[in-house]
This record gives C-alpha cells, sequence and structure tokens, in this order.
C-alpha cells in the first residue's frame, strides 16, 4: 500500500517513547550498582553485620557454641588452623569446630571465638555512638536552622544559669544554698508563666525591662557550642573522659557519641536553612500546616542524605576511636574481648604469635573499609552535582 | 578590617574562656579522685592527703578552685601533683619534642597529598585516580597502631635499625656525629610517616573533590575557549581557585600539634606532648590535662584566627 | 553546499553523552553552515542540542561522558574534528572565539579583568607588556566599558552583569576572529542591558566583518539580527531558511508552533498556542521524526520514519514532507528507521 495514500489522520493516536518508569530507589541503585568499591563495601558491611550478629548469640549464653573466655593454658599460642591436642584437654574444652580456625592467644583462648565476640563490640560501638551523634547533631542543628532567629531572653539565661549552678551546688555537697536557689528560680518560673498568660508585657516594671531583652539568638548560641566543642582535641578529650569513668563499653558508646554530634549538626543546619528559603516549604507553610510537619514531613527528607552519608563513615570512625581506645587500656574490661584489646595483648608476642596482631587488625581495616567505601559510594549517589560528572 | 579582628579575638576569647570552664568541669565532676589525694590510697596519710587538699585547694568550692586554677595557670605557677614540677616548663620541654615528628609529617603531608590529589582529578576515573582512591580509603580505615606494628616489623627485619624512641639507648657514648644523625632521622622517620598517612589520605581527597569541583565552573570552559593550553588551564585557572581554601588549612593544622599523637607517641615511646597527656591521664594528673586541654584550645581558637585572616588575604572577593 | 563563501559548516554532526546505563543523543546529525559576515542563529527549546552543537565547535566537549559519534566540521576547508589538541588550541579564541551565557561564571574570579583579557591575546600573538595593555584598554573601549583603564585592575565581582558580558565580548574580541559563537550572551542579563548587548554584537560584527554564530531560544532576538536561522528541535535541525522565510513562512510544524505560542498584539485577548506534551528525553528518543508524538498534523510513517529535509524554495528548507506544499509525501521522502536511543547503545 502506498505510504501516500493514508493520508491526514488527525485523530491518530501516536504514542509516546516514554523514559522507563523507575521508582528514586531503582534510579539510585543504578547509579550506585556502578561503584564497584561501594557495592563491595556493602557487601562486606552485610556480611560483617551478620557475623556480628551470629557472634552474639554463639558467644554468650550460659553454654556458648564458642566460648571467648575458656583458657586453656596447655594449648597457649597455637598458631591458625592448628589441631587441638586431645589428649590434654577435658571434654568440652574442645573448640566446637575440631580445630582452631584463628590460632589461640597467650592464655590459650580461642581467638575465633574472641573475634565473633568482638565482632558485636565493634558494631554496637559504632552503631550506638553513631546514633547518638546523629540524633544531637540533627536535633541542635535543625533547632539551629529552623528556629535559629528565635532570641532567647535575659531572663531565660539567668534561669538556665541560675539553676544550672543550683544544681551543681546541690550536687557538690553545699545542698542548702543549692536548694535555695533551686526553689527561688523556680518560684521565679512560675511567676512569669502567670503574669505572661495573664496580662503579658504590661505588667512588668520598667526596670525589669532589661531583662525581657533579647540576648542572644538560638542560632548563634548552638553555633558556639558548636565551636566550644571543637576546640577540644577529640581523641585527647574522649580519652580523658573515658579514662576518669568507670570502665565500661556504654561508657564509650556515649562519650564518643556526645564528642562528634558537631558536623552532623553543621551541616543539618545549613541544610535546614537553605530549604527553609525554598518556595516549596513556603507553599507548605501557606496551607497550613505546622512547624513538625514541616520539619519531619517535607525537611527532614531533604535533609537526611548528607546525614546519612556522614553516619556511614562516623561508624568508621567510631569503630577506630573504640580500637584505639582498647588498644590504649582504656576500653572494654578485659575478660570482654574487643579487637582492639585482642591486638593489645598480641602485640607483646608480635614475632612469636603475629596472628594476634595481624588477625585483629586486618579485621579492623576491612570493616572499617567497607564503611568508608560504601559511605563515599552514597555521597557520591546522593550528590547530583557530582553524578552528572561521573 | 580591624573591626573584623577586633570582633574575632574577642569571640575567640569568650569562647575560650567557655572551653576552661567545661574542661574544668568534665575533670573535677567526674567519679573518682587523683591517688595523691585520694583519701582510700593506702601510700598516703589522712595528715599527707589533708596537706595536698590544703595546697592545692582542694578543700574550697568548685568555683574558687577554679579562680586559684587559673590564676596560677597565667602566672606560670601551676606544678604537677605528680611531681611537683611547673608544668608550663614541662609542656615546653614536652612541645619541643613533638615538634620535628609535627613538622615532618606535616611536610610529609602537604607535599605528597598536593600532587596526588591534583592529578587525580585531571586524570579522574583512570587508573591512576582508581588506585589513588582506593589507596586513600586503605590508609584512612587502616588503625594506626596496627599500621605502625606492621612497619615496625617491617623495617626492623628489613633494615635492622632500632626504631623506638628518640634514638637508641646509649648512643651519646662515643658514636661519631654523623652516625647519632642518622640514628635520629631513623627514629623520627617512622613515627612522623605514620602521624602523615591519615592526613596524606583525607587532604588528597580533599585537593581531589576541590579541583573537581573548580574543573565543571564556567570560567574553566571559557579558558579552555580561549586557547590555552591544558597544563595552564589545569595549573593556573583551576588550582588557584581551588587552592583557595587551602590556605585556610594552614591555620588549621596547628591543633595538630596535640591532637592525634598520643597513640604514636606512646608506640614510640616517643617524650611529646601526646605521651606527657597520655601519662596525665593514667596519673589523674589534674593540673597537666587541664593545661594541655587549655593549651590545645588556643592553638585551635588562633588557628581558625589565622585562616580567617589568610582566607580575607587571599580571596579577592572578600574585602572589608 | 559549501562555497567559497563559506566559513565553516558543519556536516551529519552526532553527539553522544554516555551515562552509565543510558546514552543520550544530544545532537544527533546537524548540519549548518555559517558564511562569512554573516549572522545566523540557532533556535530552539533548551536541551535541544544548541550549546552541545557549539561547544563541538570548540572541541570543548567533556570527553569521559561525551563524544562526538560522526560527522566532519569544515573550517576554512579543515575539519576541526581530525585536528589534534595542539592545532585546535590555535583555533580556539584565535580564529574562533565563543562567548558564554552567564557572564558571572564564566569569569575567573581571582584575576583581574586586565589577566584574563591579556592572556586572551597573550597566547595567540606575541606583544610586548606596554602594546599589551594598550590593546586591553582599546577592546574595552571597543566594547563600551566606561574609563576603562580604571577597570583593567577590577576583578571580574566588582562589575555589573552587562560589563561582565562586554568584558567576555572584549576577550572574544581579542584576536581578531573569524567566527564569534555567541551562546545566549543575553539570557542572562536585565531586558535593557539585553538590547544593549545585543546592539553591541551587531555594530561590532558590522565594523569588524566577523561571522556571529548566535545561539537563542529567544525569538525576538532572532528577529533582531539574523540573517538566516536554523530552528532545532531534540538534537536535529527541522527547519532552514532566511529570517523572513522562518517568520513569514514557517513549514514545519514546530517552527508554526513556536510562532503561534509568541504573544503578540494581534492575538491580544485570545488563548496562546501552546504546543501539546513534551521535548522528548534525548537517550529515548520517539522513532521516526522527534516532532511526531506532539505534532498536530503527524500521520502513521512519521512514527516509522525519519524525515528528509524537504526543500522550499530558496535554500528554505524543512524536514517535514506532510506539509510538503501541493504534494503527499513518498517513500523518497524518508529516510532510514532511527532506532530508539536506549537500543543504540
Amino acid at each position: 500500500m502506498n505510504i501516500a495514500e493514508k493520508g491526514f489522520n488527525e485523530d491518530f493516536q501516536f504514542e509516546t517513547p516514554l523514559v522507563p518508569k523507575r521508582t528514586r530507589l531503582q534510579e539510585f541503585w543504578l547509579v550506585f550498582k556502578q561503584n564497584r568499591l561501594a557495592i563491595l563495601g556493602l557487601f562486606i558491611f552485610i556480611l560483617f553485620f551478620c557475623c556480628a550478629i551470629m557472634g552474639l548469640f554463639m558467644t554468650s549464653g550460659p553454654d556458648p557454641l564458642f566460648d571467648p573466655a575458656m583458657i586453656r593454658l596447655q594449648e597457649k599460642l597455637r598458631p591458625p588452623l592448628a589441631k587441638p591436642n586431645l589428649d590434654s584437654l577435658r571434654h568440652e574444652e574442645i573448640p566446637c569446630l575440631g580445630f582452631y580456625l584463628m590460632g589461640t592467644d597467650d592464655l590459650g583462648r580461642d581467638v575465633f571465638a574472641r573475634m565473633l565476640q568482638g565482632a558485636w563490640v565493634s558494631l554496637t560501638v559504632g552503631f550506638v555512638a553513631v546514633g547518638i551523634s546523629v540524633l544531637i547533631g540533627i536535633f541542635m542543628g535543625g533547632i539551629a536552622g529552623y528556629f535559629g532567629q528565635h532570641h532567647i531572653r535575659v531572663d531565660h539565661v539567668l534561669v538556665t544559669f541560675l539553676l544550672i549552678s543550683g544544681a551543681g551546688l546541690v550536687m557538690a555537697h553545699s545542698i542548702r544554698f543549692g536548694a535555695a536557689l533551686l526553689c527561688l528560680t523556680l518560684a521565679y518560673i512560675f511567676y512569669s508563666f502567670f503574669t505572661q498568660n495573664r496580662s503579658g508585657e504590661k505588667s512588668v516594671p520598667s526596670w525589669a525591662k532589661v531583662f525581657r531583652k533579647n540576648a542572644v539568638s538560638v542560632d548563634t548560641m548552638i553555633m558556639r557550642i558548636v565551636d566550644i566543642m571543637l576546640c577540644f582535641p577529640s581523641f585527647f578529650l574522649i580519652l580523658t573522659v573515658v579514662a576518669l569513668l568507670p570502665a565500661s563499653i556504654y561508657n564509650i558508646m556515649i562519650v564518643i557519641g556526645l564528642t562528634s554530634w558537631m558536623g552532623t549538626t553543621r551541616f543539618v543546619r545549613a541544610e535546614f536553612l537553605s530549604l527553609r528559603e525554598q518556595d516549596f516549604v513556603a507553599a507548605v507553610k501557606t496551607l497550613g500546616a505546622g512547624n513538625f510537619r514541616i520539619i519531619f514531613r517535607h525537611m527532614m527528607p531533604n535533609a537526611i542524605a548528607p546525614v546519612l552519608v556522614s553516619a556511614t563513615i562516623g561508624i568508621a570512625t567510631a569503630i577506630l576511636t573504640e580500637a584505639g581506645l582498647s588498644f590504649l587500656g582504656f576500653g572494654v574490661p578485659p575478660p570482654h574481648a574487643t579487637w582492639g584489646n585482642i591486638l593489645s595483648d598480641g602485640k607483646n608476642f608480635i614475632f612469636d604469635a603475629p596472628w594476634l596482631t595481624f588477625i585483629p587488625g586486618i579485621a579492623i581495616l576491612i570493616v572499617v573499609l567497607s564503611f568508608n567505601l560504601f559511605g563515599e559510594g552514597l555521597r557520591d549517589v546522593l550528590n547530583p552535582k557530582l553524578r552528572e560528572r561521573h | 578590617m580591624i573591626s573584623f579582628i577586633g570582633r574575632s579575638v574577642i569571640q575567640k576569647i569568650i569562647t575560650l574562656f567557655f572551653v576552661s570552664i567545661v574542661s574544668f568541669l568534665i575533670i573535677h565532676i567526674a567519679p573518682g579522685k587523683p591517688s595523691q589525694v585520694d583519701p582510700m590510697n593506702p601510700k598516703f596519710t589522712p595528715e599527707v592527703v589533708e596537706r595536698f587538699q590544703k595546697e592545692f585547694h582542694l578543700d574550697k568550692p568548685l568555683h574558687v578552685q577554679y579562680l586559684y586554677f587559673y590564676k596560677d595557670l597565667f602566672t606560670g605557677e601551676t606544678v604537677s601533683w605528680k611531681d611537683n614540677q611547673s608544668v608550663l616548663k614541662k609542656i615546653w620541654e614536652r612541645f619541643l619534642n613533638s615538634l620535628p615528628l609535627f613538622i615532618v609529617g606535616t611536610i610529609i603531608t602537604w607535599t605528597l597529598s598536593f600532587p596526588i590529589g591534583i592529578r587525580s582529578a585531571i586524570f579522574r576515573g583512570q587508573l591512576y585516580d582508581r588506585s589513588a582512591t582506593f589507596l586513600s580509603y586503605l590508609l584512612i580505615s587502616i588503625p594506626g597502631f596496627f599500621f605502625a606494628y606492621v612497619l615496625i616489623i617491617f623495617v626492623v627485619n628489613q633494615f635492622h635499625v632500632p626504631v623506638i624512641g628518640m634514638e637508641t639507648f646509649g648512643i651519646g657514648d662515643g658514636a661519631s656525629l654523623p652516625h647519632i644523625f642518622m640514628d635520629r632521622i631513623w627514629h623520627l622517620l617512622l613515627p612522623s610517616m605514620l602521624g602523615a598517612t591519615g592526613g596524606i589520605a583525607v587532604l588528597s581527597r580533599y585537593v581531589r573533590s576541590q579541583m573537581l569541583e573548580v574543573e565543571g565552573q564556567d570560567y574553566i570552559r571559557t579558558a579552555r575557549a580561549k586557547g590555552l593550553p591544558p597544563e595552564q588551564v589545569h595549573y593556573k585557572h583551576a588550582l588557584r581557585n581551588a587552592l583557595l581554601p587551602f590556605v585556610t588549612m594552614f591555620g588549621l593544622i596547628l591543633p595538630g600539634l596535640i591532637g592525634g599523637s598520643v597513640i604514636i607517641e606512646s608506640i614510640f615511646s616517643w617524650p611529646g606532648m601526646g605521651r606527657m597527656a597520655y601519662e596525665a591521664i593514667l596519673a589523674r594528673d589534674y593540673p597537666v590535662i587541664l593545661t594541655v586541654n587549655f593549651v590545645s584550645a588556643v592553638l585551635v581558637l588562633a588557628g581558625t584566627f589565622i585562616s580567617d585572616l589568610l582566607y580575607l588575604i587571599v580571596d579577592p572577593r572578600i574585602r572589608l | 553546499m559549501a562555497n567559497n563563501n563559506t566559513l565553516i559548516s558543519v556536516q551529519d554532526l552526532k553527539v553522544y553523552f554516555r551515562t552509565g546505563h543510558e546514552c543520550a543523543r544530544a545532537v544527533d546529525g546537524i548540519s549548518f553552515e555559517v558564511r562569512k559576515e554573516e549572522t545566523v542563529c540557532l533556535v530552539g527549546e533548551s536541551g535541544c542540542g544548541k550549546t552541545v552543537s557549539a561547544l563541538s565547535i570548540l572541541g570543548l566537549i567533556p570527553t569521559p561522558p561525551g563524544e562526538i559519534a560522526g560527522g566532519r566540521i569544515l573550517f576554512q576547508g579543515k575539519n576541526l574534528l581530525e585536528l589534534d589538541e595542539e592545532d585546535m588550541q590555535k583555533i580556539r579564541g584565535n580564529r574562533i572565539a565563543m562567548v558564554f551565557q552567564e557572564p558571572l561564571t564564566s569569569l575567573n574570579p581571582v584575576f583581574t579583568i586586565e589577566d584574563q583579557i591579556g592572556e586572551a591575546i597573550c597566547i595567540h600573538k606575541n606583544i610586548g607588556a606596554v602594546e599589551l595593555r594598550d590593546r586591553c584598554i582599546k577592546l574595552l573601549k571597543d566594547v563600551g566599558i566606561p574609563s576603562p583603564v580604571q577597570r583593567l585592575k577590577d576583578y571580574p565581582h566588582q562589575l555589573s552583569g552587562g560589563q561582565r558580558q562586554r568584558v567576555m565580548i572584549a576577550m572574544a574580541l581579542a584576536c581578531d576572529p573569524d567566527l564569534i559563537i555567541a551562546d545566549e550572551p543575553t539570557t542572562a542579563l536585565d531586558v535593557t542591558v539585553q538590547a544593549q548587548i545585543l546592539q553591541l554584537l551587531k555594530s561590532i560584527q558590522k565594523t569588524r566583518s566577523m561571522s556571529v554564530l548566535y545561539i537563542t531560544h529567544d525569538l525576538g532576538v532572532v528577529a533582531n539580527i539574523a540573517d538566516r536561522v536554523y530552528v532545532m528541535y531534540s538534537g536535529i535541525v527541522t527547519e532552514q531558511g532566511n529570517t523572513a522565510q522562518i517568520f513569514h513562512d514557517a513549514r514545519h510544524p514546530y517552527t508554526q508552533g513556536l510562532l503561534a505560542s509568541l504573544p503578540s498584539r494581534s492575538k491580544r485577548g485570545k488563548r496562546l498556542y501552546s504546543i501539546p506534551g513534551t521535548v522528548p528525553n534525548p537517550a529515548y528518543k520517539p522513532a521516526g521524526c522527534p516532532f511526531h508524538p506532539r505534532c498536530p498534523h503527524a500521520i502513521p510513517i512519521c512514527g516509522k520514519e525519519y524525515p528528509k529535509m524537504c526543500d522550499y524554495s530558496q535554500a528554505h528548507l524543512a524536514r517535514c514532507p506532510v506539509l510538503f506544499k501541493n504534494k503527499k509525501p513518498g517513500p523518497k521522502d524518508y529516510a532510514l528507521v532511527i532506532p530508539r536511543g536506549d537500543l543504540l547503545c
């Protein structure tokens, strides 16, 4: 048939060839997949996660499969894959694999069991510490970025100061004076609360106006706090606090978390500041959405990407810091194994039993590396500017 | 300009004041007492403990202790609780020991990471870039203490030179001057290289991303459209812009003097600041801990101040 | 076709961008030519490949993602695509210069105006410092910058947007090029400044008897300065002709749509026309004529086969056989079937 004979057909429906429909996640995965290092990182990360969870179940409980605390003095410093000497061991002392996968240490403890136990410690330290720091960071950064232009009045500052010093005095054993101070401030808080509800500014005498003046904006205050925190050399600060506090794994997590939130705060603030000015926030506001909804429903999803990236890299840093602390002897108390203290114990036998140094060292290296690679891969994917260029 | 400096200095002093309060509170509110003033320590009789407490004003309320401590610090009268030596003098001695480590480490870091980062950016996506990237992740991820032991084993096995300490024990007797010199170099090289590894990795990544950022700018396209050869485009137009943020980092390396050297100095038994701080923490020697903290806060603030100033000078867009 | 009067002739140029799993055919076989002392406009929506074609003339396509997949660019008889980097540098800025869209970001913030203009001269001409300075001053005067001597030591951020664009033009003029490519030079400027810059370009083109390849999406600008016009859509040239032909006798449905959507006094009170649909994604173009899904005159074959250029009158060509006067389209009006983008790469 001649094409020309078909003639014009105004109503002819042409299908538009569409770009294949992909969700954001699929789009994201397509880009992420190309970064082979990041995929490797993700893979090791998942493997490590499984190991740590399995390790927790296999090394704890009254009768664990692998007992990290089992001491066999006659079997000390056996190299990896060595067979145990079955004659000298009691039945329950024989490792369940039938051989020492990673050798034994100077007390004849199974290094594999200790590594499994340590994996869980590293994992929890990483996640809890970063969880704490990210929560504080988002909270502080969000307040500074969203409510930053609000001001704190002079009386707020005074009341806070008095409350803190009152509490401090009570703790420092001058209970009477401290309690008096606390009562006084609480009384003032109630007083100002009621007067404000009743008549606003009218009832304030002129001499007291100075207390109602704006002292400092929320943003300035939070950023100054960040500046103050950044003045401390972080590892030294962590070391000091951990050394002063009783040795416990939870103290380490909390201290690492409390000393590493500044970065998150800074960029959550920056992100919120720029998001606030964007039209979609104004649009949501004109629809009558409350602050809570704006922050959590509309702004947070946009600000969360860089937080995720820095959290991933933060986990790596926290694991390294914990290992460093354990190495210096400030970590988890002795019977419990962590990769840092296995290495620290092993360093005395570095020439006789190098596996005691190399196994935990390489394990830390690989896990930290996987977190770093995964985090950087995430950063590349989430950064639209970089994505175009690669 | 003057007003900027004035404002900046005042702000820094206020920050320093709060830092001093916070660090004082952390130390004194934490549970436990330094062994010298601990009534539970069997080595000291109650009288001695009481004398100590009086001498160090520990019987006074906290805010009075604070004032005493910083008065002593500024008049240079603070003494260590452990050996009764002047803290400032001690810090100065240790500082001089740390200085060569710091200088050599910084030089290694800066001279290596810039060429690596710039080349990575220019050849991005190629073999050089990918291997440099992987290597720097490796260096960031390797635990310093583990790497230290690997290097020590390597150097001791391969070159048969001792590396622990600042010099070989007892070398002063009868050795020739070049011999002593070489010995010093050997001892210096390993710890400063270790101190530099993390820095090289981080800084070269940063240089790379900065260069990439600049290379994507419109003015680079303009420069190429003028017919400039690629070297001039990279090293004149791009580098000049990419370097701006690094000028400010000259200020920020100051705090590195104390920061990350604790582990390396203790492994290598290097009698520097980090090791002193570590020992002070072990002994709960509060004056030393607080002074080190204060000094490092001063260094951080001075560093940021210097970098702000440098930025003013370097970037033509900022004029006050 | 190319004759003695032709300065630059782009023939069947194809520029593709590969981004991992996709291949965007940004420029998909375009041909155009610029004659001596002529102003030619490339018109089209953003993303239709105007800027990419201009950049590929100068060899400035960033080559990890981009690649020139075919075609020739003949400049004074030489194929620019075959030149090596060093010869290309001798042409850039010297024989062909470019003015970019964003004068703020296109000037290097850390060098003074004098550095940047002087540099453009230094690379190609061997002259002394004093002469260089005089030349910079003269160039600034030519582009209408007041008190050029004082301006020399300024940094780009100290100038206004219009002045920055004038500096860009001065840089482009530095070596007296044969061809200036102006890539939407007025888009980032205020309307009043736009008119001044256009006027400046026009007068420079007259006095220096250069050729200008002007890239824009603004039909008003086209009507103002162009001698001849190429209308682009989705990486191809859909219609070409002189300004009068395009504006008064448009033959391609896309051009007609564009003109119909211009507000004008005669259409006051009526609803403005808008072309239905959207520009195709360059990685997933429709088969056949890329405009057919939005075209009011489309017939089934438009969705299958690629239309050929049809000669209307006196070098007025349009890539649409359907609207060809007094004639129904036949098989010879269509070329090969173009496969879809995702299959191609």
